[in-house]
C-alpha cells in the first residue's frame, strides 16, 4: 500500500502545482509554453527506459520499449529545440534595444 | 536504502524541482528561454536517475544497452531534424506531431506491460487492480492523444479536409458508440480477460479521430493544447504502470498546466471548451440562422496606390495582423513595408489580438522571426485606447477580431468577445482576398463603415505592390 498511497499524494500535489504554476501567462507566450509543456510530457521516456532495463531477454518487450523510447525522445528533443528556437527570437529582440 | 537509491532519490527530487521552476519560468517573457533549458536539464537528470537506480540493482544488461541506444539515436536525430527544419508558420502542426508521439510512447509502454508483465512486479505495484486501471488509462488516453494529434496535424497542414458527414449530427452517435465500445472493453479488461485490449486500442484510436476531425482550423490550437494536457495524463498513468513517482509528478504537472492553458486560450477566443469540442465549426451553425448574417451595403474598395498615398501622409500607423497574414507567410514583406514607413518618420506599431495567428502567441513568434522589434508589438489592452489617435490602421488577414459587432450587437454570436477597436481610427484599410466571412462565418460590420476601405488581394502580393508604390513615392527603408 505504501507506494500506492504515496503515488496518489504525488499525483494530487503535482496536479495542484501544475494548476498554480501557470497563473497568468501573457498571450505572447502561449505558443512557446504549449510546446515547452509538450516537451515535458515526453517524460514517458523514463517509463520506456525502465521498461527496457527490466525487460531482460524478452525481445518483443525490448523492441516495444525501444520504439517507445524513440517516440518519447522525438517529442522531448524536438519539443525543447523548437521551443528554444521560438524563444531565441524574443530574447534577441529585447536585448538589442 | 543503499547509496544508489539515495542518489537516485535526490536526482529525482532535483529534477522535479527544476521542472517546476521551468514551467513557472516559461510563463514570463524574460525568463522563458532559461526556463526551457532548465526543463531540458531536468529531463536529462531524470534519465540519469533511471540509470543510477539500475546500477544499484543489477546493472544494465548488454541487450538493454543496445535497444536503449538504438531508440535514443533514432528519436533524438529525427526530433532534432524536425525542430531545425520546420518553418515557424508550421508551428501548430509541429507541436501536434510531437505531442502525438508522446502519447504513442505512453501507449506502447502500457501495451508492453499489459502483454508481457514485468519480471519483477514486487518492485512496482502489488495491487493488481490499480496496475490494470493505470494500464487501461494509459492505453486509452495514449491512443486518443496519438490519433487526435496526428489528425490535428494533418488538418492544419491541409492534408485532410473535413468530410461532410462529420459536420452533421451523426458524428455524435459514432463517437458515443466508440466511447461505449471503449468502456465495454475497459470493463472486460478489468474483469481479468485480456481480449479487450486490442478492442480498446482500436476504439480509442478511432475516438481520437472522431473527436478531432470535425473541429475547425481556428479551434485546432485549443484541441492541441487539450491533447497536450492528455499526454500529461497518459504520462502520469504510465508512471503508475512502471512505478515511477517522478513520472507521476511530471505528468500531473503537465496535465494540469495544459488544462489551464487550454482554458486561457478558450477565454481569448470567447469560446467555451464544450463548444469547441462538441459544437463543430461555428460557421456551420450560424449560416442557418439569419440573425448574424446579412448583405454588405456600403463597401468602399480602393487601389494599392491610394492606400500607399494615405500611409505616406500618416503619422501613426497601426498594423493588425491576423491568421491570413500567417497563412500567406507575408510577415517578411510586411516588415519591409513597415521599415519603409519608419524610414520616412511614420510611427508604426502592431496591435496583436490574443488569438491572432494560427494559435495564441503565434503571431508574436512570426513577427519576431521577421525582425520586428519586440517593443512595437502591443497587446490588445494597450493597443485599444490608442486607436482614436491613430491615422491609419492596416488590417491584414484578420476578420473576427476586428468586428465591432462583438461590442455593439448583443444578438451577435460574437458578442462579448474581446476585439480590437480599429474603427476608432481615422482610416482603416482591410487587406483581404474577397468578401468571404471570417472563421465565425459572421458578417463584419467594420467593412460597411465609412472610414473603412477594402484592398482586395492576397496579403503577400498586396504588401509587395504597396512596397513598390511607396518606393515610387520616394519612401524607402534605407535612410
Amino acid at each position: 500500500m505504501s507506494f500506492l498511497s504515496e503515488a496518489f499524494w504525488v499525483l494530487l500535489l503535482g496536479s495542484l502545482l501544475g494548476l498554480e504554476l501557470i497563473g497568468k501567462v501573457p498571450p505572447t507566450l502561449h505558443t512557446p509554453l504549449m510546446s515547452g509543456a509538450n516537451a515535458i510530457s515526453g517524460i514517458t521516456m523514463i517509463a520506456a527506459l525502465t521498461l527496457i532495463i527490466k525487460a531482460g531477454d524478452n525481445l518483443p518487450l525490448l523492441v516495444m520499449g525501444s520504439v517507445s523510447l524513440g517516440f518519447a525522445l522525438f517529442n522531448v528533443v524536438g519539443g525543447f529545440l523548437v521551443t528554444d528556437r521560438m524563444l531565441a527570437m524574443f530574447s534577441r529582440k529585447s536585448t538589442r534595444k | 536504502m543503499n547509496f544508489f537509491e539515495i542518489l537516485k532519490f535526490s536526482i529525482d527530487l532535483l529534477a522535479v524541482f527544476l521542472l517546476a521552476l521551468g514551467i513557472k519560468g516559461l510563463s514570463k517573457v524574460r525568463s522563458a528561454r532559461e526556463a526551457n533549458r532548465l526543463a531540458a536539464i531536468a529531463m536529462t537528470l531524470a534519465a540519469v536517475g533511471v540509470f543510477v537506480e539500475s546500477l544499484g540493482d543489477s546493472g544494465i544488461p548488454f541487450n538493454s544497452w543496445f535497444w536503449i541506444i538504438a531508440g535514443s539515436i533514432v528519436g533524438t536525430f529525427l526530433g532534432a531534424l524536425v525542430a531545425k527544419k520546420v518553418a515557424m508558420t508550421a508551428m501548430p502542426e509541429t507541436v501536434a506531431l510531437f505531442n502525438g508521439c508522446g502519447g504513442m510512447s505512453s501507449l506502447l509502454v502500457a501495451l508492453a506491460v499489459a502483454i508481457f508483465p514485468l519480471s519483477s512486479p514486487e518492485e512496482t505495484l502489488n495491487m493488481d487492480l490499480v496496475e490494470k486501471i493505470s494500464i487501461v488509462i494509459s492505453v486509452f488516453v495514449g491512443s486518443i492523444t496519438f490519433t487526435g494529434s496526428i489528425v490535428a496535424m494533418a488538418k492544419l497542414q491541409g492534408w485532410l479536409p473535413t468530410p461532410a458527414w462529420m459536420q452533421s449530427k451523426i458524428r455524435h452517435f459514432i463517437n458515443i458508440g466508440l466511447g461505449v465500445i471503449s468502456l465495454v472493453s475497459i470493463s472486460s479488461l478489468l474483469n481479468g480477460s485480456d481480449s479487450g485490449l486490442l478492442l480498446l486500442v482500436i476504439s480509442s484510436a478511432f475516438l481520437g479521430v472522431g473527436v478531432t476531425l470535425p473541429i475547425g482550423g481556428a479551434d485546432m490550437p485549443v484541441v492541441i493544447s487539450l491533447l497536450n494536457s492528455y499526454s500529461g495524463v497518459a504520462a502520469a498513468a504510465a508512471g503508475f504502470v512502471v512505478g515511477s513517482q517522478l513520472l507521476i509528478v511530471a505528468g500531473a504537472m503537465v496535465g494540469a498546466a495544459g488544462l489551464i492553458l487550454t482554458q486561457v486560450m478558450c477565454n481569448g477566443m470567447n469560446r467555451s471548451l464544450v463548444s469547441v469540442l462538441f459544437g463543430g465549426a461555428l460557421g456551420a451553425t450560424v449560416a442557418t440562422d439569419s440573425s448574424g448574417s446579412g448583405d454588405y451595403l456600403n463597401i468602399t474598395s480602393c487601389s494599392v496606390e491610394e492606400c500607399a498615398l494615405t500611409l505616406e501622409a500618416a503619422e501613426r500607423v497601426v498594423i493588425v495582423p491576423g491568421y491570413g497574414l500567417a497563412v500567406a507567410q507575408a510577415q517578411h514583406t510586411l516588415r519591409e513595408v513597415t521599415r519603409a514607413l519608419e524610414g520616412s518618420g511614420v510611427d508604426v506599431t502592431y496591435a496583436i489580438h490574443p488569438v491572432a495567428g494560427r494559435m495564441p502567441g503565434h503571431m508574436n513568434v512570426l513577427l519576431a522571426e521577421a525582425d520586428v522589434p519586440y517593443e512595437q508589438l502591443k497587446e490588445m489592452d494597450v493597443a485599444n485606447p490608442e486607436f482614436p489617435a491613430t491615422d491609419v490602421v492596416l488590417v491584414l488577414g484578420a476578420n473576427d477580431v476586428v468586428n465591432p459587432q462583438a461590442k455593439n450587437d448583443p444578438s451577435s454570436p460574437l458578442y462579448g468577445m474581446p476585439v480590437l477597436d480599429v474603427q476608432e481610427a481615422r482610416t482603416v484599410f482591410v487587406i483581404k482576398r474577397g468578401m468571404s466571412a471570417g472563421y465565425s462565418g459572421i458578417k463584419n460590420d467594420l467593412f460597411d463603415l465609412a472610414n473603412t476601405s477594402m484592398v482586395f488581394g492576397d496579403a503577400k502580393k498586396v504588401l509587395g505592390d504597396l512596397l513598390v508604390e511607396l518606393k515610387e513615392l520616394g519612401i524607402s527603408g534605407k535612410n
